[in-house]
């Protein structure tokens, strides 16, 4: 009755799908690696060279440079939207009237495209247009242009992201704190722990596994950022906001000089998947924790 | 025991504070879009007022007559929606068996199709755009530039997440359901289409607008790999941007209108919009 023929058979053209577009381009890109290949060279198709697009890359300041920023950038978003999704989350718990009505707002901007997500802000950023310049300038006497200063344009495409993708965490951990039980912590309420303590003590373990599945798909997505940055600030001013996707897309695409190329996606592809797993590991131990104790 | 309502009111004061400053903080800027959309180029630099109260209608109407930008909208209408139903059919079959076979390796192919939603997009750019261009070529036919490929591709990033989201509502329709059916003398293909498919149906709805909504949103694949037929909104709207300047009314009526569709789909999952961006997660 059930032939284990019938059930690859229902997988098969999912396998060939993701087969075709992941995993072909992941066997095809490590071979390019080893080569030397640019259409505009003089000598044209590939030339086998080893490990030599390995060894300029560990060198290479620009993919260094853009490696290390994203994860600067990734760390401050993500602890940020932590930060405060935790606090607009926990303020949800709650019953209090048009609530319903503040959430449901408040996950608008997990619907917009991310490259509407930069048009937006881009909207509010060029001087002369958008409001920020103007304002920051009357009240604050700011000199604000992401045009011409790396500081703004970094902290503007942070707080962009903290705009875009805090409603998400806050959803995610909305989710989670009201799945808790809410017995000891009343409990704890009564035998004369304080709320600081409660809250240490009893709901950040509690919520450990959420927090972490958040985290999670938080990092994962701030590694990959692209469009957003690309509409507002094109990556600049110079490369102070050319994260890894940005520099693999505009610099390295552009040269022809595919061999280098693929060896730097590899080796981006590398990271990120090592650090996700990593992260994956962390959650099935604290799941593994939570199962024991 | 006076002091306690006292201490709720101000406990409430707080929350309200707190979320009217954040709905005021999220729905500015695309408040700010909108009124860009409305004002004419010389209204544009002459402003800073953000209040609005004329409406030029020309930013919206000469795109929307342009046929360039109707080809990309209908481009991007076709490429969404042809991925979301080849998605959520092979996530249905394939979540079918990951469900009621016992297959070798099948955790191993579960844990991988997570894997390819893991790894950056940008690292997948060079060998995609050379397979499009130079392996898949039959004389004058590449995916370069076709929607067909837009298509398939998507489904890298669609598909694991259809796969985790239906895999956990697969497993909660009662095996012996199928069992009955097949005691009954049921084929697979009867199952699949006449017991399982109605009761995946919720999840197969949300599977399918979650895809066309991030088919609908993609940008970076979308502007590599297509040069003027197959090229979608997306694109469209970075294409504004240009060097000799841009007409900003008019990419901000053209963000706009590709907002829209994509909030219409969305409200109507907005309780499951968690369970789709943690591939279930995290449920509500």
């Amino acid at each position: 009755m059930k032939s284990t023929r019938t059930g690859w058979g229902l997988l098969t053209p999912t396998l060939i799908i993701l087969g075709i577009t992941g995993i072909l381009p992941f066997i095809y890109v490590i071979y390019v690696g080893f080569f030397d290949w640019n259409v505009f060279a003089a000598q044209k198709g590939l030339h086998f060279t080893w490990a030599n697009n390995y060894r300029r890359l560990v060198f290479d300041p620009d993919f260094l440079g853009a490696l290390w920023r994203t994860l600067l950038f990734t760390f401050w978003t993500v602890t940020s939207e932590l930060i405060l999704g935790f606090a607009l989350a926990q303020s949800l718990t709650r019953e209090f009237p048009g609530k319903g009505f503040f959430r449901t707002v408040h996950a608008l901007p997990l619907m917009v495209a991310p490259i509407a997500v930069g048009a937006t802000w881009r909207l509010l950023t060029i001087p002369g247009l958008g409001l920020l310049p103007t304002y920051l300038n009357w009240w604050f006497g700011i000199d604000y242009r992401i045009g011409n200063f790396a500081n703004q344009a970094f902290l503007t495409v942070i707080l962009m992201d903290i705009w875009h993708w805090t409603p998400f965490v806050t959803l995610t951990l909305l989710a989670g704190l009201t799945t808790i039980p809410k017995e000891p912590l009343e409990q704890a309420l009564v035998d004369g722990a304080n709320r600081w303590q409660v809250f240490r003590y009893l709901t950040i373990p509690m919520m450990m596994p959420v927090i972490l599945t958040t985290v999670f798909i938080r990092i994962m997505d701030a590694l990959r950022i692209v469009d957003e940055v690309w509409m507002l600030t094109g990556g600049g001013p110079g490369d102070a906001t050319r994260f890894i996707g940005l520099h693999i897309w505009r610099v390295v695409f552009p040269k022809t000089d595919y061999g280098y190329g693929s060896a730097t996606s590899l080796l981006t592809l590398y990271f990120t998947l090592v650090l996700c797993w990593l992260l994956f590991i962390a959650i099935g131990q604290n799941s593994k924790q939570g199962n024991s104790s | 025991m006076a002091s306690k309502p006292f201490h709720k009111i101000l406990g409430w004061a707080g929350t309200y504070i707190t979320w009217i400053v954040a709905t005021i903080l999220v729905l500015f800027p695309i408040y700010w879009m909108f009124v860009i959309s409305a004002r004419s180029r010389v209204e544009l630099f002459g402003s800073t007022s953000i209040i609005q109260t004329t409406f030029f209608a020309e930013n919206y109407t000469k795109p929307l007559s342009n046929p360039v930008f109707q080809r990309y909208m209908l481009n991007s209408l076709i490429v969404a929606t042809s991925n979301a139903i080849l998605v959520a059919v092979l996530a249905l079959l394939a979540t079918y068996a990951l469900s009621r076979w016992r297959l070798k390796g099948s955790d191993s192919i579960f844990f991988w199709t997570i894997t390819n939603r893991m790894a950056p997009p940008a690292a997948f750019l060079l060998p995609i755009f050379l397979m499009f261009t130079r392996v898949f070529r039959i004389g004058d036919f590449s995916l370069f530039d076709t929607r067909t490929g837009l298509i398939l591709l998507y489904c890298v990033f669609n598909l694991p997440f259809a796969i985790w989201l239906m895999k956990g509502i697969m497993d909660g329709i009662p095996v012996e359901l199928d069992e009955a059916a097949f005691v009954d003398g049921a084929s697979t293909w009867d199952v699949l289409l006449k017991i399982i498919t109605p009761l995946a149906a919720p999840g197969l709805a949300i599977t399918a607008i979650l895809s066309w909504v991030f088919a609908w949103n993609e940008y970076l694949f979308a502007a590599t790999l297509t040069s003027v037929e197959a090229r979608t909104i997306t694109t469209g709207l970075a294409e504004f941007v240009t060097v000799t300047g841009t007409n900003w009314g008019e990419m901000a009526a053209v963000a706009v209108l590709s907002l829209i569709p994509a909030l219409i789909f969305l409200s109507l999952v907005q309780k499951y919009i968690v369970m789709g961006l943690t591939f279930g997660a995290v449920k509500e």
